[in-house]
């Protein structure tokens, strides 16, 4: 094979191509353990399962100045049985925690949105916890392409 | 800074038992502690770090916040309301500044 010029370029590019997919964000240790602290914090060691908690924040969002995320929680929302709080962390950002929603029986639903900064791409995670201890978590991977947090 | 301005949205009536959506938002910079100034020193954190929400003096929502919390907080919930009352907004600031809000609605 001849390399001409077009195909050398050709070439180079398939190779960044390669390059940018194969890079995946990993997830710095300290960042890890300041997730399961605090999640360990919130639940109290209870184990989060998915489902009844839909964590809903776009796929790309292009400012990580704000981005908007919305959460709810399947539920009677009963004096005995009701969503007592979510909490929102986001993996990637200097420090994890975002926020915590409490609700109660006059809330009516666990329905909530606000609008949070992202740092860069990431895994945003809701972690619901009811009433009677019971866990439940969701989480979305949010692309960033311009990160939030100054400098 | 200005003094923060809370806006708060919750519709005028309601039948009873209804579940409203009630919209805040207050203009605040929500300074993250890690921003740094021309000098290369870090801007201190000054954010509002907790908001609730009471009706006739119950309690119906509250949000602790972190620096992650945009600009000018936003926050969307709903509450049901089954009488007439006031629903109470309260902002705290890290400065231990309080700012609040009232709105009134009618239940049919």
């Amino acid at each position: 094979m001849i390399l001409t010029r077009r195909r050398a370029l050709a070439l180079s590019a398939g190779a960044t191509t390669l390059a940018v997919l194969g890079f995946a964000p990993g997830r710095p240790q300290a960042a890890t353990e300041a997730v399961d602290q605090a999640l360990k914090a919130f639940t109290g060691g209870a184990a989060p399962v998915s489902g009844r908690i839909v964590l809903d924040a776009p796929e790309i969002a292009e400012n990580g100045n704000t981005v908007p995320v919305s959460v709810s929680v399947e539920s009677p929302m009963t004096a005995d049985d009701h969503v007592a709080a979510v909490m929102f962390l986001a993996e990637g950002n200097p420090t994890p925690a975002v926020a915590t929603f409490h609700f109660t029986p006059l809330s009516g639903t666990a329905v909530a949105t606000t609008r949070i900064r992202l740092a860069r791409t990431q895994n945003v995670i809701a972690i619901a916890k009811m009433s009677n201890g019971a866990v439940f978590m969701d989480t979305k991977q949010v692309k960033v392409t311009i990160g939030g947090c100054g400098g | 800074m200005a003094t923060p301005k809370p806006r708060v949205k919750v519709p005028a009536k309601a039948t009873k038992g209804e579940v409203i959506t009630i919209k805040t938002l207050i203009s605040h910079d929500m300074e993250s502690g890690q921003r740094k100034d021309k000098d290369g020193k870090p801007i201190p954190r000054k954010i509002i770090n907790r908001f609730t929400c009471t009706f006739n003096g119950q309690p119906v929502f509250a949000c602790d916040m972190a620096p992650a919390i945009s600009a000018n907080p936003y926050l969307e919930f709903t509450a049901k309301v089954m009488e007439s009352g006031t629903f109470t907004f309260t902002w705290v600031d890290d400065d231990g500044s309080v700012y609040t809000a009232d709105n009134t609605i009618a239940v049919q």
